[in-house]
């Protein structure tokens, strides 16, 4: 599904990222963990068309995506959510959403203004979509609240529906349990699991292990910029560089 | 059926076409035309600014333009005004376009300043090119517009001629602002990575709403040149591109009618505080300050929020 090859970024005189390949099957969740400074959230700017890397190429199901912006690669069926929720928040709850329907929808700017039979037909259907997703995301009835004024754990689950609009054949979460509480976080691991389901393949950067232990099928252990370590969560834990890199190794 | 929107439109424009019933021509029916193409120019900043965040300190440029190429157009080469008009609009998007296209990578500050420089050079071209604007001294002679025999040369005529125009912008923007795309103007001024990575293209959506602001302010400027008859540079001016700012914060940035509001109470206001001789700058500014500190959402939110107040105890009643 995505593959990654010889990734290298370098900020100034630093090194974030060197040499990492790694390849994320279609249908998998996928983990990307590491300690602070690992250069995983750098990883999925990279692939997201946020950054441009100073080497090595990304394949999505075969096509090179190297340095393409985010708006060609959401037409590429790939979404990413964001570690500080990027939420429209002068927009309402269905509005956020609605926008994540953005390119399923193609009236114009003239054809907006002078409502044309067709986009006005299009916006029927647009709102009626952004609803369905607020559904399979738990959080219909917030649709009409101000995105600002959402709960973190509520926000969170905006921009999941809000990416999942987008159709996408794979999602790329940056720490979607940060700053959810217990409970949230099992509701997002069902979630997360339900996207799958649906054909979605999943990566994500997490720090909550027992999460990344309990959902992923597979998991990449970045460290220091380098791939440390890929295999399934026993393998992961039972990694003694893994466990060197997170507990210290002067024992 | 109506939705409630378009019903509130058809109130608001009901009232503008009863205006003049009202005020029985005279000196106030002459300033409501200049609200009427303020109200156009408001809105055409306001789509910029308020819905996607993108600030312009040179709209008196685009502004200007319109009203001298209008007519210059018509007075110096004979066009006819219905012609010059739609043809300005065009050369002013057209120009606005391409200037938007590097200046609109910009942000913040820095685009204040590009456009704030952009201004200033309109500003002097109107001046320095004496021959074909006649400088700093005006361009008079612009002819009225008219259709067949109906010449709009009166405050009346001027009054539902402008105000025709401005209730289609007025109109134009409510629909534009509740679409897709009025959708993806918010999304890039909230926040624009993420409504990059919903698939907006950014960059083509701000370029893209640079040149329509462009040319509804040409358009106010052609009916500003075609309403006065004579133009000088002084009025397209720094000055004014604050004064317009001033109208859409007032208002209310991301509302329509809030830069009606915004414009009426702009132009209207230096007219009541004539009687006040010296000191009408000194209440003039006056006003604007407590209305900024004390509403920073603008006149509309104020007026919402005002009026959820007086809404709220009612229910709360019931439980107590």
């Amino acid at each position: 599904m995505l593959e990654l090859h010889g990734i290298t970024q370098v900020f100034g005189g630093v090194t974030a990222l060197e040499n990492v390949s790694f390849t994320i099957e279609k249908g998998d969740i996928t983990g990307v963990i590491g300690p602070n400074g690992a250069g995983k959230t750098t990883l999925f700017n990279i692939i997201t068309g946020i950054y441009c890397q100073t080497a090595g190429t990304v394949h999505l199901e075969g096509e090179d995506i190297s340095g393409l912006p985010p708006e060609q690669l959401v037409r590429r069926a790939m979404v990413r959510t964001f570690q500080n929720i990027e939420l429209f928040g002068g927009m309402t709850v269905c509005e956020n959403v609605m926008v994540g329907m953005h390119t399923k929808s193609t009236s114009g700017l003239l054809a907006c203004a002078l409502k044309m039979p067709w986009s006005v037909s299009e916006e029927q259907r647009i709102r009626e979509g952004a609803l369905t997703w607020l559904e399979v995301t738990g959080i219909s009835d917030l649709a009409e609240v101000t995105a600002a004024n959402l709960p973190f754990g509520k926000g969170r689950l905006l921009e999941i529906a809000r990416a999942l609009a987008v159709e996408p054949r794979i999602i790329l979460m940056d720490e979607p349990a940060a700053g959810l509480n217990s409970q949230e976080t099992v509701a997002l691991a069902q979630l997360i699991k339900r996207i799958r389901d649906m054909g979605i393949t999943v990566v994500l950067v997490e720090h909550d292990m027992e999460l990344v232990m309990d959902i992923c099928d597979r998991i990449v252990v970045l460290n220091l910029g380098r791939k440390l370590a890929e295999g399934t969560p026993r393998e992961i834990q039972e990694n003694r560089d893994v466990i060197a890199a997170y507990l210290g190794d002067d024992d | 059926m109506l939705s409630r929107e378009r019903l509130g439109f058809l109130c608001f424009a009901l009232l503008i076409a009863l205006g003049p019933l009202v005020f029985k021509g005279g000196y106030l029916m002459n300033v409501l035309v200049y609200v009427g193409i303020n109200t156009m120019l408001a809105i055409a900043l306001n789509l910029l600014l308020g819905y996607a965040g993108q600030i312009s300190l040179g709209h008196a440029g685009f502004f200007g333009m319109g009203a001298y190429l209008s007519g210059i157009l018509t007075a110096t080469y004979g066009w006819n005004p219905w012609l010059a008009m739609p043809f300005a609009a065009a050369v002013v998007g057209c120009l606005a376009g391409l200037i938007g296209f590097p200046v609109l990578k910009l942000k913040g500050h820095y685009l204040a300043m590009a456009t704030l420089g952009l201004g200033i050079i309109i500003y002097i071209v109107f001046n320095e090119t004496v021959q074909l604007t006649g400088g700093p001294s005006g361009f008079s002679g612009i002819p009225n517009l008219s259709i067949a025999s109906l010449t709009f040369d009166s405050d009346v005529k001027s009054y539902y001629l402008v105000w025709s125009f401005a209730l289609a912008v007025m109109l134009f923007s409510l629909n534009l602002a509740s679409s897709r795309v009025g959708r993806a103007l918010r999304a890039v001024h909230d926040s624009e990575v993420a409504a990059r990575v919903m698939g907006v293209n950014a960059r083509l959506l701000k370029v893209q709403i640079f040149a329509l602001s462009a040319v509804i302010c040409s358009l106010a400027g052609s009916l500003y040149a075609h309403t006065v008859t004579f133009v000088s540079p002084a009025s397209f001016g720094f000055n004014f591109s604050i004064e317009l700012l001033t109208m859409v914060v007032i208002g209310g940035l991301g509302s329509i009618y809030g830069s009606f509001l915004g414009a009426a109470l702009l132009t209207l206001l230096p007219e009541f505080l004539r009687g006040a001789n010296d000191y009408d700058i000194i209440i003039y500014g006056s006003l604007l300050m407590v209305m900024v500190m004390f509403m920073p959402g603008g006149v509309v939110r104020c007026i919402a929020d005002l009026y959820r107040k007086l809404a709220k105890p009612k229910h709360e009643g019931g439980h107590a």
